[in-house]
């Protein structure tokens, strides 16, 4: 098929070029090949920004907030929501919008809902092309919300320029706030809805372990293991109410803080090497994958090899040694 | 095609009525045949649902409204696709809708009208079987 016309529409500016566009890479992986390749040169522009954090911490509210001051400042915002698929039946329910009212009739705003479609880490597969497909469509700031979910959501990590964790009075214990995970990728810290009581135990509680952090850090420079891409930067806490909008003007020059800091020589090239190796490396898993499960499914010496493993003369590590011969990935 | 494709489909309401009940179970039945689906939330205007067809580009939108404004608000809903040049998206309006208004309606290009004890199942299939992509 020729997307041309569709790209060709999508760099004039129009969004409905942009809602099929992501259709497209959503639903069919070649298709999203064809149009990534097509559009990869006008990307590059955007700032992302990773909003994270449990269900019911208030991302989808605070996000409409951010929109809503970064829209009067004149910037083009896309916004991508994910949600999650229900393993059972394969639908999803995405009620992102619901929070977003405000910025529906913005013109200068594209809100994009898109299920996971199974897809662990918090982002759907489509998510990075999409980021990509609102970069040439001319966005200066680009919002992925990712799936509230838990402590290990945490690709944002690798597609965001600046990730953002929200997190709410009285929530969890103390040793929440060590656990490894989303506390470790954050760049800002947001306790949201500041005027519930906690608010200062929470903050204490994130500086304390943001404290033991750079002990550890000290400790592994000490053994020159310290190749964190980020690893100078030491996350700021701000605590904020999404409704009100109150500290938001604060939050801003944070984000913009965090910004610079990256835009210092050599921190960025790190970042955008190590996104690169990162999301080429996802491609190759889900393309090898793919050919791995189309062999085993349909094959006769791997039906040989799986009656072996049955009768205990051979084990599922050497089988899989085999196929990695078969394959010819030695 | 690589995955099997997902219906993606949008539930409405538009204009003051303030009861969703019927919108959420709809919504719910939908994705439990496996489908993704958007709900917007209360009061929603032409220009808003314009809008987020326009950016969630979904194969089927669902109005749901209760409140009688249906003969004002669909056509204004229909007359602003049409200038977007949308034309590929099942739109079906439900709720409260009387039978002599259904023809009006449906002379705006509006299908569906399932009010109150419609079987889920007959919503599902509607929905599956009128796509017009």
């Amino acid at each position: 098929m020729d997307y041309s016309d569709l790209i060709q529409k999508l760099l004039n500016g129009n969004a409905r070029a942009v809602a099929r566009l992501i259709t497209l890479v959503e639903n069919d992986i070649e298709a999203a090949e064809n149009i990534i390749n097509a559009i990869y040169s006008h990307t590059g522009n955007a700032y992302i920004l990773g909003i994270t954090g449990s269900p019911g911490s208030g991302k989808s509210t605070f996000i409409s907030t951010l929109t809503k001051i970064y829209a009067t400042q004149g910037k083009k915002i896309g916004i991508i929501c994910v949600d999650p698929t229900s393993p059972l039946t394969g639908g999803a329910l995405l009620g992102d919008r619901i929070r977003m009212k405000d910025n529906f009739s913005l013109k200068n705003v594209f809100i994009r809902s898109m299920a996971n479609r199974g897809q662990l880490g918090g982002l759907a597969r489509a998510t990075e092309d999409a980021v990509k497909i609102l970069d040439a469509y001319g966005c200066d700031i680009i919002i992925v919300e990712t799936v509230g979910v838990g402590q290990s959501e945490v690709d944002i990590f690798k597609s965001a320029h600046t990730v953002v964790v929200l997190l709410v009075p009285g929530s969890g214990d103390d040793i929440q706030a060590i656990k490894a995970g989303i506390m470790e990728i954050t760049d800002i810290f947001v306790v949201n809805k500041m005027d519930l009581s906690g608010a200062d135990k929470k903050i204490a509680d994130i500086m304390q372990m943001l404290e033991l952090r750079m002990n550890y850090k000290y400790a592994f420079e000490k053994v020159g293991e310290n190749n964190s891409l980020k690893s100078n930067w030491t996350p700021e806490i701000v605590k904020a109410n999404s409704i009100t909008g109150e500290n938001f003007e604060e939050l801003i020059k944070l984000i913009d803080k965090h910004r610079e800091f990256l835009s210092k020589s050599g921190v960025i090239e790190n970042y955008q090497k190590n996104r690169i190796k990162s999301e080429t490396l996802q491609i190759l898993k889900h393309k090898i994958t793919k050919k791995v499960e189309g062999l085993i499914s349909s094959n006769p010496t791997i039906d040989e090899y799986i009656r072996l493993v049955m009768d205990k003369s051979l084990d599922p590590y050497s089988m899989a040694n085999l196929i990695v011969k078969l394959l010819g990935l030695e | 095609m690589g995955e099997k494709r997902k219906i993606k489909v949008l539930v409405c309401k538009p204009g003051l009525d303030g009861h969703d009940r019927g919108a959420k179970v709809i919504a719910r039945a939908l994705r439990d045949a496996g489908m993704e689906v958007i709900y917007t939330g209360l009061h929603q205007t032409p220009d808003m649902i314009v809008q987020t067809i326009l950016q969630e580009d979904p194969d089927a939108v669902m109005l749901s409204m209760l409140s009688g404004a249906h003969k004002a608000l669909c056509p204004v809903i229909m007359e602003k696709l049409n200038e977007n040049d949308i034309d590929d998206v099942l739109v079906s309006v439900g709720g409260i809708i009387p039978d002599e208004d259904k023809p009006f309606l449906e002379k705006h290009g509006l299908k569906g009208f399932y009010g109150p004890g419609t079987e889920l199942k007959t919503i599902v299939e509607f929905v599956k079987n009128n796509l017009k992509r």
